[in-house]
Formats: C-alpha cells, sequence, structure tokens
C-alpha cells in the first residue's frame, strides 16, 4: 500500500483513491495466492488478462532494456535487473545537497504467479518509455471457442 | 482519453461521473517519486514517469510555481480486464515552490526512458562567488 506514488492534487483524488483501496479490501480482485503480490515494491506492477493472453506491466522507469532479466519457471514469471542512479547525479562538482531522494536505486527482482492457463512457452517483452510490458500467451485449449452443433 | 489508458484504469464509474465536472478539475493523479539535488550551478531534478512520451508530458512555470505533468501511455489490447494494479491512474502531476535565486526562464529538460530530468540554474548573481582578500 506505501507505494512509491502517492496521490498529488487535492483532497478528493486521494479520497478516490482511498475508497478504491478499501473496495478492493473487501473485494480482493481474483489474484490472491499463496505468492500473491506485494505492495510497494519496485518495478510497480500492473497486471491484467484478455481471453488471448496475460499482460503483465511493469513500471520500470530509467533502466536500461537489454539489463531486465525475464524469465518464466513453472507459471512464474521473474523480473530482475538493476537501477543505477543516474551518471549525471552528483556530478555538478563541488558541493551537492540532496532535498530528496524518493527513487528507487540498486537491484531489484519481482515474481509474478502467472495464471493456470498461460503458455510459459509464448512470451514476448517490449520496453518503450520506461514501461515494460510482457505478453504472456495463453495456452489453446483454454481460449474460449465456440462449439456449432452439427 | 484514449483506450490505451485503461490499463491503470479502475474504476470506470467515477470516471463517468466525472466527465460532467469541469475541464480544469484536478483529475485523480500520481505524485511521481522525485530525487532532488543542488550544485554549485543549480538545482537538478529527477522524476519517475514511466510510460509518458514527449508529448505527453508538460512543465509549466507559473510566477515561482513549477509543476511537471504527464499521462502514461500503455498499448494494451482494449478488452483487457485487470487483475492487480499498484499503479492506479495514468496521470502523474507534481508541484514544487521555486525559490527566487532560481532562474525559470533557463530550464533544460531530457526526457529518457520514462524519467525527467530537469535542470534548472541559479541566476547569475545567485551563484556563489569567491571574494578575493587582497593583502593590503
Amino acid at each position: 500500500m506505501f507505494s512509491s506514488y502517492q496521490a498529488a492534487g487535492s483532497l478528493f483524488p486521494e479520497l478516490t483513491r482511498l475508497q478504491q483501496q478499501l473496495e478492493e479490501f473487501f473485494q480482493p480482485a481474483g489474484v490472491a495466492g499463496i505468492r500473491s503480490l506485494a505492495y510497494g515494491a519496485f518495478p510497480a506492477v500492473n497486471v491484467g488478462s484478455t481471453p488471448e493472453s496475460v499482460e503483465v506491466i511493469a513500471f520500470a522507469p530509467g533502466i536500461d532494456p537489454k539489463e531486465i532479466e525475464i524469465t518464466v519457471d513453472r507459471g512464474l514469471l521473474s523480473l530482475s535487473g538493476e537501477r543505477r542512479s543516474d551518471p549525471s547525479q552528483g556530478q555538478q562538482g563541488g558541493q551537492t545537497n540532496t532535498y530528496a531522494q524518493e527513487r528507487f536505486t540498486g537491484r531489484f527482482r519481482r515474481v509474478i504467479s502467472l495464471p493456470e492457463d498461460a503458455d510459459p512457452g509464448k512470451v514476448e517483452a517490449k520496453f518503450r518509455d520506461g514501461v515494460l510490458h510482457v505478453t504472456v500467451a495463453k495456452k489453446e485449449s483454454s481460449k474460449p471457442r465456440q462449439i456449432s452443433v452439427s | 482519453m484514449s483506450d490505451n489508458t485503461n490499463v491503470t484504469r479502475t474504476n470506470q464509474t467515477s470516471n463517468v461521473t466525472r466527465t460532467g465536472q469541469k475541464e480544469n478539475m484536478p483529475r485523480a493523479a500520481l505524485a511521481p517519486a522525485v530525487d532532488i539535488a543542488e550544485g554549485a550551478s543549480g538545482i537538478t531534478l529527477f522524476a519517475d514517469m514511466p510510460g509518458v512520451s514527449k508529448e505527453r508530458l508538460t512543465i509549466q512555470v507559473e510566477g515561482d510555481n513549477l509543476t511537471i505533468e504527464g499521462q502514461a501511455q500503455v498499448d494494451v489490447p482494449e478488452n483487457i480486464e485487470l487483475l492487480h494494479s499498484e499503479v492506479r491512474s495514468p496521470y502523474f502531476r507534481r508541484s514544487f515552490t521555486l525559490s527566487r535565486d532560481l532562474d525559470p526562464a533557463k530550464i533544460e529538460a531530457t526526457l529518457r526512458n520514462g524519467v525527467l530530468q530537469l535542470h534548472i540554474p541559479k541566476s547569475e548573481e545567485a551563484r556563489p562567488k569567491r571574494i578575493d582578500v587582497k593583502v593590503a
């Protein structure tokens, strides 16, 4: 719940967020397994599902896409890598005063438990503007299909 | 409000009720995490704004108020159903108050891999000066 992103602005967005959190507390949204996802970790992850695929969106700004390691092992998708502090940071010469240091630095690893019907053989990953988008296809057998009556 | 933003949207009804309100009403926004450091030449600010492209980013200075604002865009299939979400709004917004010794006209901004870097230089007269002591 203590995410690295907090609601900004007036009281109303804050209340809306509180309400969403309460709603979720009383109606857990499906993925409450033994490896259910923790809040507040880096990178923040959203997981969505469509009839064809499972979409994992990891918000990982400031990371070189080449350095992200993605593995799938028996229904667990793991994302790991390292976020280094920006090289231009602290290179201003002379004395530097730091006023805020909220951004994550260091090694990270997040493991996401994929739904049963995900196909670990078909994984695609894209990276754009600091967002890693992993698409895991669903198994053919679990896709909805229509059975015609002959 | 394109369909592409719905990966971070959970409560559809609240969006419907909000459309009737004024355009400039504050939308639910997230405050991006920032690093702020001050050196001799000015202040450097880093802000995490994942998914925000250059076109969807605005940096505004009004008086002594600096606001950074952006909208994340992620291309997802239209029929997506969210199972879990930690980022609940595609909007990022955060404001800062600039002190008088900074020169808002010379702010430099770069956006790379979802990280915004701002350099706000100090005005000439506010830079540290070395005063030579003359030996009489």
